[in-house]
């Protein structure tokens, strides 16, 4: 296969979900040195980006599929995978919102994603990824006032190639593990941004990814700088709609924090998780880490997980600057046929680094939910602290939940704490609150969400809230 | 605690506001509950007194819907209609409230929501208009004094690490704001000292009115000091062995159980 196969152009109207009707720019699926080639053609990328992908693709090719998760899943055919999707534009890139397909600003309305008035009312600048190229960015001029650069990645590539260049690949190198390399090969977009020295970032930065065309893999790269004293507080949403194939989505997410930055990175993760049998749903094998490059950095990963059928993912911090701090927040929802292997690592390699885990897993069905998680504090790093928390709650006695903490501790002046639980939802509890008047749906919601309360107080409030309404939704009908 | 009220009961036999007919239950395949009648009527307070294991408790509990209770016969109805077809939740919202012996930990649910979620759920079903959050506080704080609670207490998760008076207080404050018009109070009183007793019946009394009525289930008369009942029902080996005014408490005070239980056998 060696060029983009414009019969392959798709147009055909669903039933199902809500897919948008718009032609779309595949390539047929299969995976070779000529598709990476094109996806950088396409992408118009310099040589050293070419170079990368070509490296990682090559590197990808000795690998093997990783199975130590405590994940089943029929095996993924990537050689039926397409592995670039553009929505087929008049012309070029929409220059304004009114240049964008309006059933593209459909689809995103009915995601709720703040576009026009209601964005700049909710102080949310959205880069909204469709498949896999960005459509509709807002707010760039009040952000390019401040200095800040939030835009698609392509973007970035095209006008700040030394910034990609200098980091691209210095937290999550091409050789990372099986995922990441084959997103290092065939990534087609994502989020690029940078927060210059000193400055605070005037608004929550938010992305909606949302995969929409069948069958084909999505592997965002999402990229964030935060220089030195500077502060940015990123959002990440994503959904997809109803359909009966299992879809695989590779992402890769880097962060950098110099000197006293400080980067925020929230997730609500509702990926379509299959239907109650376990039909479809999307695979999420995703690589998220920053690095506190600098002294008393500090990185924060926030994340609520309701949908994928199998959810793949430990946001990580390597705790490289003095002082720096890492933190992990996690509510991990698994019903039905859904799992999830999730967790953290945490790399002290600095001295006085400190960094908090706190997972909180919820299964209800048939739902397996992993907490797997490392600390590891390097010799150098003199006085680390670490604590853990994690806490399971079972809705019933056919989901299960495990837990597997390691720990490596080459520093005899670190402090590493942990705590573990796990309970069921209490017929005591449920009752209590009916009995004050509250239905059993309302109930299970407050006592979970009262699970989860750690965790949800670190989230933005508009995303606190859309926490808990995605919890309720995903956890309806878990306790007769 | 009004002389007319219980003028008005006498006088006028209304229907009565809960009227518990030869229930049988079983809990764990064990007869528990052998044939209970009780009769409430609006204004009135009633005392259920008894040994452990009488099956105090399980009146209380099958009474306000938890789960896991065999109703082999008999019938309990609230206001006329059937108690027992009822969800939970209906029941408390219709008016029935029972005040938990062991009042359950509820981590990181915070006490002022559930209340106000309570509440607000309450007045639904009467056609009021929800609470905001203003005006639920304004309304909670009064109660809070009265029950000397400290308004921090709003603040924590429910239960959550309360001393066991505590917990009783918070009880009795959810029932001053729910208003319901029939609270089943399960051994409010065990565990109290004698100031946090007096601020629970003082919650109590204040509570007390002609459209409203009490079932006080309790091990000793000691409450019964405080918050003087209309009628004492001695419960025994899942039957209600006696009932009569309160002297009753008083004689049983005297004589203890097992003058009652040798009675019974007799």
């Amino acid at each position: 296969m060696s060029t983009v196969d414009l019969d392959a152009l798709v147009k055909r109207s669903y039933q199902h979900g809500f897919v948008t009707d718009i032609e779309s720019d595949t390539v047929a699926p299969g995976l070779d040195e000529d598709v990476v080639r094109l996806i950088s053609r396409k992408k118009r990328e310099p040589q050293f980006l070419l170079d990368w992908r070509l490296k990682a693709l090559r590197h990808w090719y000795g690998m093997r599929e990783p199975h130590w998760a405590q994940l089943r899943y029929e095996p993924i055919d990537y050689a039926a995978i397409s592995y670039y999707s553009a929505p087929k534009r008049k012309g070029d890139a929409p220059k304004s919102l009114a240049d964008v397909d309006p059933k593209l600003l459909a689809t995103y309305d009915r995601l709720g994603v703040p576009l026009h008035e209601r964005a700049r009312l909710a102080g949310v600048a959205v880069d909204a990824v469709f498949d896999s190229v960005s459509v509709a960015t807002t707010f760039k001029d009040k952000l390019a006032a401040a200095g800040v650069v939030f835009c698609p990645f392509s973007e970035a590539v095209q006008r700040h190639p030394a910034l990609i260049e200098q980091y691209l690949g210095t937290v999550v190198p091409y050789t990372d593990n099986f995922y990441a390399t084959l997103n290092s090969a065939v990534f087609t977009d994502g989020s690029f941004v940078y927060v210059p020295r000193g400055v605070r970032c005037p608004m929550e930065l938010s992305t909606y990814f949302r995969i929409n065309a069948a069958n084909t893999g999505q592997f965002e790269r999402t990229l964030i700088i935060a220089d030195a004293g500077s502060y940015v507080s990123y959002l990440e949403g994503c959904t997809a709609p109803m359909r009966d194939e299992n879809q695989l989505h590779a992402a890769v997410v880097e962060l950098i924090a110099l000197d006293d930055a400080q980067i925020k990175y929230s997730t609500v993760q509702n990926w379509y998780p299959g239907d109650e049998q376990g039909r479809g749903g999307i695979f999420n094998f995703v690589t998220k880490r920053g690095e506190c490059r600098g002294r008393n950095a500090r990185i924060s990963w926030t994340q609520v997980e309701t949908g994928s059928a199998i959810t793949w993912k430990y946001p990580s911090c390597i705790l490289r600057g003095e002082n720096s701090i890492g933190e992990f927040y996690s509510v991990a929802t698994t019903n039905h046929y859904q799992q999830a292997d999730t967790g953290t690592k945490m790399i002290h390699i600095g001295a006085n680094t400190r960094s908090t885990i706190i997972s909180k897993g919820i299964s209800a069905g048939h739902g397996q939910n992993a907490y797997r998680g490392l600390v590891k504090i390097m010799p150098s790093a003199t006085g680390a602290r670490n604590f853990t928390q994690c806490d399971s709650l079972l809705m019933n006695e056919h989901c299960g939940a495990h837990t597997f903490p390691y720990l490596e501790v080459r520093n005899s002046s670190a402090i590493v704490e942990h705590e573990a639980s796990t309970s069921r939802i209490s017929e005591e509890q449920l009752f209590y609150c009916r009995q004050r008047g509250i239905s059993s749906e309302d109930a299970v919601n407050m006592i979970v969400s009262g699970f989860c309360r750690s965790v949800f107080k670190e989230l933005p409030m508009e995303f606190a809230v859309e926490a808990q309404n995605l919890l309720a939704v995903s956890l309806e009908g878990a306790v007769g | 605690m009004s002389g007319t009220r219980d003028t008005a009961a006498v006088s006028t036999p209304a229907a009565a506001l809960l009227e518990v007919r030869d229930l049988h239950v079983r809990v764990g395949g064990q007869a528990v509950l052998k044939g209970v009648s009780l009769s409430v009527r609006a204004g009135e307070v009633h005392a259920l007194m008894g040994p452990n294991g009488s099956g105090k408790s399980t009146l209380a509990f099958v009474l306000a819907g938890r789960p896991g209770y065999e109703i082999t016969s008999g019938s309990a109805s609230f206001e006329g209609r059937d108690l027992l077809t009822l969800a939970p939740e209906d029941r408390a919202r219709a008016g029935l409230f029972l005040g938990f012996q062991y009042p359950v930990e509820i981590p990181g649910v915070n006490n002022a929501y559930l209340l106000k979620a309570a509440l607000n759920a309450a007045r639904r079903e009467r056609g009021l208009t929800e609470l905001d959050a203003f005006e639920f506080l304004s309304l909670v704080r009064a109660k809070t004094q009265l029950m000397h609670i400290d308004e921090s207490f709003l603040g924590r998760a429910v239960n959550e690490g309360f001393s066991g008076g505590e917990k009783k207080r918070n009880e009795i404050l959810q029932m001053l704001v729910l208003e319901p018009k029939l609270a089943l109070l399960d051994e409010t009183d065990s565990g109290l000292d004698i100031d946090a007793m007096r601020i629970v019946a003082n919650g109590i009394n204040s509570l007390r009115a002609a459209d409203r009525s009490i079932v006080l289930v309790t091990h000793y008369q000691r409450l019964l000091e405080y918050v003087v009942p209309d009628f004492v029902h001695v419960l025994a080996g899942g039957r209600i062995l006696r009932s009569g005014d309160r002297s009753l408490a008083l004689e049983l005070e005297r004589r203890g159980y097992d003058w009652i239980s040798g009675q019974a056998a007799a």
